[in-house]
């Protein structure tokens, strides 16, 4: 652990940046800056567990296993989520939420 | 260091979340990013911060700065929510942090006496493969496997679709 650092200092900053992340994800109308704010989110998650594996539990290595974990899930997402966005610009020619209603109704 | 860090997180944070010109809120978001990096870098998990460095830094942000060349105009001005979205958006935001941070203030977090187990590469490598207690192979497998299954959905799906018309 960091000296002179308690743990409130990691949840604070990993709580203001979830809610920043989910900040961007409402009021965004473009799908990729809706996928960076949700690459926000994880990243302040993964904060969270790091902070909580080194400061609590020292002698376990589960959130920094979940981590890994979570990094990998975000790479798959992202690949998932980009795949489906050039797909959708090639049929549609916008990537605006607000256009992106095809199979609405 | 650690406070440096927070307010390079926190401002980029922002900056990703409100910029107009798309591209730059993509490298807002790499430099959020390499400052998380740094503070795992801080807390002495030095394996967990080189992978953060070249899949978040040097893999996804890249792929999503492809994307938007590919999706959009470099000048593209970002379009935003109307005043009425935004407005509530940022009263539940507010509203949602404040409670958290309440519930955090108000729980004791008591730490283990148990001696610290190290996190370098020969320990993180060994808990990787082991199946006993402590060991991480389901979920080391799990994971290759929905990597696998991602990467040719990723492709199935962005690939053209010239043959199927030849088809039909």
């Amino acid at each position: 652990m960091i000296q002179g650092v308690p743990l409130h200092y990691f949840l604070i900053l990993s709580t203001l940046m979830f809610f920043i992340g989910i900040y961007g994800f409402l009021t965004r109308r473009n799908l990729i800056t809706m996928l960076m704010s949700i690459e926000l989110i994880l990243n302040s998650v993964n904060i969270n567990f790091v902070a909580f594996n080194k400061y609590l539990y020292p002698d376990a290595l589960q959130g920094h296993f979940f981590t890994l974990i979570i990094i990998a899930i975000a790479a798959a997402e992202a690949a998932v989520a980009i795949a489906i966005i050039i797909s959708i610009y090639r049929n549609l020619n916008s990537i605006d939420v607000e256009k992106v209603d095809e199979m609405k109704y | 260091m650690f406070f440096l860090m927070a307010a390079v997180i926190l401002v980029f944070s922002v900056l990703t979340v409100t910029g107009r010109r798309i591209l730059r809120s993509g490298v807002y978001l790499l430099f959020v990013l390499v400052a998380t990096a740094v503070l795992y870098f801080m807390l002495n998990y030095n394996f967990l911060a080189a992978v953060q460095l070249t899949v978040y830094a040097g893999g996804i942000v890249v792929l999503i700065i492809f994307s938007i060349l590919l999706t959009s105009q470099i000048s593209e001005r970002a379009e935003m929510a109307g005043f009425t979205q935004s407005f509530l958006s940022a009263l539940a935001v507010i509203l949602g942090a404040v409670l958290t941070l309440i519930t955090i203030f108000r729980f004791t977090f008591t730490p283990t006496t148990a001696p610290a187990v190290p996190s370098d590469v020969k320990t993180i490598g060994e808990r990787l493969i082991s199946y006993g207690p402590g060991g991480y192979a389901l979920p080391f497998e799990v994971i290759s496997m929905l990597l696998l299954a991602a990467m040719v959905g990723a492709i199935i799906v962005a690939r053209r679709e010239t043959k199927q018309n030849n088809k039909s």
